[in-house]
């Protein structure tokens, strides 16, 4: 059965197709989505910086997506096609479930076709397919601070970047080099956003990286423990940081093929057969996968 | 020939500061504590010239304000008051803004934004701290160290930046096998090589070393300064030398001023200040002089 399929099944609308009674049209009431849309409109204005806002309190724990959850709840019209993906899977139980909160608040139609989404909300991951600027990608970011892992303070942090004093940051990637003869982050790769702010992609994997730089479509970061609402604006310059004699690369899968598509050009989920050791791969874009499954068998 | 940097009536307080603060302090008063409001003067109306490659001393007892001074040039704390300029040969490209066109000296530099202060000191200054756990970090690599200074004036090549570290430390008398070492597998004086080596990195123009060799057993001592020495021919450095050793200030300096209670008490030639001081503060210096 296709992912696209169950979820349909499982997935049966309100019986009169109108928002859950008591609240109001997704979820927050106007002055926490006015809120959260002028934080937003800020993030665009001063891409990668990170603006603080109020964190509402929402149906599910903080650090599962609260914050992509609120910018999504902020930004939803009736009219949207809506698509949630967690790890590039469509059907994975927070996926699923904040799929149904979204429907059930907004009464949106949901989907799980990258092109027929206007709005789509990820955890770690960026679609395979190229998005457009009729589309709006929304990420659940656990840790919006990139410089973190070298600066506990939020105090001098803030600092850093007022100054653009990156020099620590850079100065990890070298002792990086200097210990393992490469730069060892594995996602979450530090960026730097429209030449000025070193910005944190969320813990998508490098293969996404670049597909921040330069796109059509807007991204919208949302850390809702970590109260932080920032933005990768249409068409802005993403650089992952890199030194001359280091360049930055992607996950190599040359030689392997997706078990379920044979897709060569999809970012890989290595999935190990606990009886037999076996090691196969497989798309981990469960829509992507989908839609090139059924290509292959009709 | 014009001074490099001249500084003028910098003055630090720490505390909130009153109208009799300036009078109440002092060397008269042999303190730098107001008595009226409690605030602290560390750096009371301080002018001098630092020339291209000479080095200065400051002499002074513990607490007469020399490492504030150090600290307010560097840029690492806030003058209360006071003007440094830089003479336009200091070549700053990056940093256009900060001259008037026509004048020779650049605006009051303690009114730049911090990014701005940040890029100057980048751009022209070392420093060499007495503790080397202020100047270095100690769990990062020696080579690491030396290339944060490097990273911070925009270097993005990491070959470029071993060698250029090697090279220094090569200068230095650390054996270049052991670059990828924290320093805080190494002796004092070692440490306090890496950290010379961290600060010449950027190829400064002035060079702060305040109590360098305090705490350094006299054979290192000596090899400290004997590398300071020719470090200063070489690179053409101009260097604020602080220091309570006079003996220091006599090996390195060929001026020298005597501070006491955050004030300068008399300057001139060391040779001068040494042989024939004049202010009962410098006489009684020169005088307990092992």
């Amino acid at each position: 059965m296709l992912m696209r399929e169950w979820l349909q099944n499982e997935n049966e609308p309100g019986s009169d197709g109108a928002p859950a009674a008591g609240y109001p049209f997704g979820f927050m009431d106007e002055g926490a989505k006015k809120e959260i849309r002028r934080s937003i409109l800020k993030a665009v204005a001063i891409p990668g910086y990170q603006v603080p806002y109020g964190s509402r309190e929402m149906p599910i724990a903080r650090g599962w997506g609260t914050g992509g959850l609120q910018i999504t709840l902020s930004l939803v019209k009736p009219d949207d096609i809506f698509k949630v993906i967690d790890q590039g899977c469509d059907g994975s139980v927070n996926a699923v479930n904040i799929k149904k909160f979204v429907a059930a608040v907004a009464d949106v139609a949901i989907t799980t076709d990258t092109r027929a989404a206007t709005l789509i909300q990820t955890r770690h991951r960026i679609p395979e397919e190229p998005m457009t600027d009729r589309q709006i990608l929304v990420l659940q970011v656990p840790y919006p601070e990139a410089l973190r892992e070298v600066e506990p303070s939020e105090m001098e942090t803030r600092r850093m970047h007022a100054e653009a004093d990156y020099s620590r940051m850079w100065l990890f990637l070298y002792e990086d080099i200097v210990k393992y003869g490469e730069i060892t982050i594995s996602y979450r790769y530090p960026v730097t956003v429209n030449g000025r702010y070193i910005t944190d992609p969320s813990p998508i994997p490098r293969w996404d990286v670049p597909k921040l730089h330069m796109a059509d479509t807007l991204f919208l970061f949302g850390a809702g423990r970590e109260k932080r609402i920032y933005a990768i604006p249409p068409h802005t310059s993403v650089e992952p940081l890199e030194f001359e004699d280091h360049k930055f690369r992607t996950e190599n899968f040359s030689g392997k093929a997706c078990a379920r598509c044979g897709a060569t050009d999809t970012y890989l989920d290595e999935v190990i057969d606990n009886a037999g050791g076996g090691r196969s791969y497989f798309c981990s874009d469960s829509g992507y996968c989908d839609k090139r499954s059924l290509a292959w068998n009709h | 020939m014009e001074p490099l940097i001249r500084i003028r009536n910098l003055s630090k307080r720490f505390g909130q500061g009153c109208s009799r603060c300036r009078d109440a302090t002092g060397q008269e008063q042999d303190t730098n504590l107001c008595p009226h409001c409690g605030s602290v003067m560390a750096c009371n109306d301080v002018s001098f010239d630092l020339f291209r490659n000479e080095a200065l001393g400051v002499v002074g007892e513990s607490g007469s304000g020399k490492s504030t001074l150090v600290r307010l040039l560097h840029f690492e704390w806030e003058a209360s008051e006071g003007a440094v300029e830089m003479h336009r040969s200091a070549g700053l490209e990056n940093l256009p803004e900060i001259f008037a066109t026509g004048s020779d000296y650049s605006f009051n530099l303690l009114g730049l934004s911090h990014f701005q202060k940040r890029q100057l000191r980048n751009a022209l200054m070392g420093i060499v701290y007495q503790n080397p756990h202020l100047g270095l970090r100690m769990q990062i690599s020696s080579g690491g160290n030396i290339a944060e200074r490097l990273l911070g004036a925009g270097w993005r090549h990491i070959g470029k930046m071993r060698r250029r570290s090697a090279e220094l430390l090569e200068r230095t008398e650390i054996p270049v096998e052991r670059m990828d070492e924290p320093p805080c597998n190494f002796s004092g004086g070692m440490q306090q090589r890496v950290q010379i080596a961290k600060a010449l990195s950027n190829n400064p123009l002035i060079l702060f070393l305040d109590e360098v060799t305090t705490g350094l057993d006299l054979s290192v001592q000596a090899r400290v300064l004997d590398l300071i020495r020719n470090l200063r021919s070489e690179f053409n450095l101009s260097m604020l030398v602080v220091s309570h050793d006079l003996g220091v200030i006599n090996l390195l300096c060929q001026r020298t001023m005597v501070m006491k209670s955050g004030h300068v008490v008399e300057s001139g030639l060391t040779d001068q200040i040494l042989q024939d001081p004049q202010h009962r503060y410098t006489q009684l210096l020169v005088a307990s002089q092992l």
